[in-house]
């Protein structure tokens, strides 16, 4: 009887299947990516067991963190269009490049007449830069009072929808800084609006 | 894994040089090692989990004084929020509660506990819902606050308000070093 003789096989494995698959999995994640947005403040948001999503458009959150707060509204269009109507109502004329340079700010935290010097900062150097927080007061020097209420204009023009308002505090902010913001979007009648929480399991 | 060319090159002589059949297929190791260094980058930077949100509604300010529905204070409860991870509760008025004021912690043996019997309480005895009144202190921090509203959430309240705390119930905090 003759040996049966095991032929010597390649040691080369067909890679085609394996890219194939690897490529379509990368593509995946480059269209669902939205990039982790550094908020110039770290707040370490409190634990709940709510487990309702914010939306992905059509909202404005309020970072509150070492007793500064910082804006933050989602999408260019509207933050453009913001920017536009804050430069009336202050009388600052905002040049569009200034405006696009805003488009594409995630947050800030200056008073309005710092904007200017803020935008003037290339958008990768402003991590290193003070930003001394958006001033809330109750009198008449609110800011944040006529950002929000220009956002939610903005949003009505353009997209015709209810914005919604998102607080996103520090844990161990002290609350009478979240009231003061409480109390300024109560002035404009937003009574409704969400805190960003993370999610907890609820112990039985 | 790069298939090499080892036969030699065809015969030697004179005959004609016939141009070798190559083979087709492509090395896609390094192809794939770059494709999955891209999947793990990608992984990595974008937020696979997206925050939650709680709602909170605040009263809406009347201006009109006869459209405010005055309650009963036996089924109000008032949580008003101290120091140190302590809350202070109690029902009716801070005069003269009916019950209270006790000093409670969070979590499920704290102020859930609390909140569970005393609904449950307010439920039977008068056959409608608790009303729960949140006052947060300023030395209070944020956490404990959204913790409060989310032991509301929890035990499934449905009426609750945060309003301002008054110089009486500051005044029963300090007595219990929660201010």
């Amino acid at each position: 009887m003759p040996r049966v003789k095991v032929p010597r096989k390649s040691t080369a494995i067909d890679m085609t299947a394996m890219c194939d698959v690897a490529f379509l999995l990368l593509t995946f994640f480059i269209l669902s990516a939205k990039p982790k947005t550094q908020d110039p403040i770290t707040a370490i948001v409190p634990a709940a067991a709510s487990e309702k999503m914010l939306p992905e458009n059509d909202f404005a959150a309020i970072i509150v963190g070492q007793g500064k707060v910082f804006y933050n509204i989602e999408g260019a269009d509207l933050r453009m269009e913001t920017l536009k109507s804050m430069g009336e109502i202050y009388g600052i004329a905002f040049t569009p490049a200034e405006i696009n340079a805003f488009g594409n700010t995630e947050s800030f935290g200056v008073p309005i007449k710092q904007l200017k010097g803020l935008l003037a900062i290339p958008a990768g150097d402003r991590g290193n830069v003070r930003q001394d927080g958006i001033p809330v007061d109750t009198t008449d020097n609110n800011e944040l009072y006529h950002w929000v209420k220009e956002t939610r204009k903005a949003d009505v023009a353009l997209r015709n929808t209810v914005l919604t308002v998102a607080i996103k505090g520090d844990s161990k902010e002290e609350y009478p800084k979240i009231a003061d913001i409480i109390k300024t979007l109560q002035k404009q009648d937003q009574n409704k609006f969400s805190l960003i929480t993370s999610l907890r399991k609820v112990q039985k | 894994m790069a298939e090499l060319d080892t036969s030699g090159g065809g015969k030697k002589g004179g005959k004609k040089v016939r141009s070798k059949k190559q083979s087709t297929r492509v090395d896609l190791t390094a192809m794939v090692d770059l494709a999955f260094l891209l999947i793990t980058f990608f992984i990595l930077t974008t937020t696979l989990q997206k925050p939650k949100a709680m709602d909170l509604t605040m009263p809406d300010k009347q201006k009109d004084e006869k459209v405010q529905l005055d309650v009963a204070e036996s089924r109000t409860m008032t949580i008003l929020v101290g120091k140190g991870n302590k809350v202070e509760w109690y029902i009716g008025q801070p005069a003269k509660p009916i019950a209270g004021p006790t000093v409670d912690g969070f979590g499920k043996n704290g102020l859930r506990k609390t909140l569970l019997e005393k609904s449950a309480e307010v439920k039977r005895t008068q056959g409608k819902d608790m009303i729960v009144i949140v006052k947060p202190s300023s030395k209070s921090t944020y956490e404990n606050v959204v913790s409060v509203m989310d032991e509301l959430n929890i035990v499934g309240n449905q009426i609750r308000a945060i309003q301002d705390i008054t110089q009486d119930e500051i005044g029963l905090l300090q007595r219990d070093g929660l201010y």
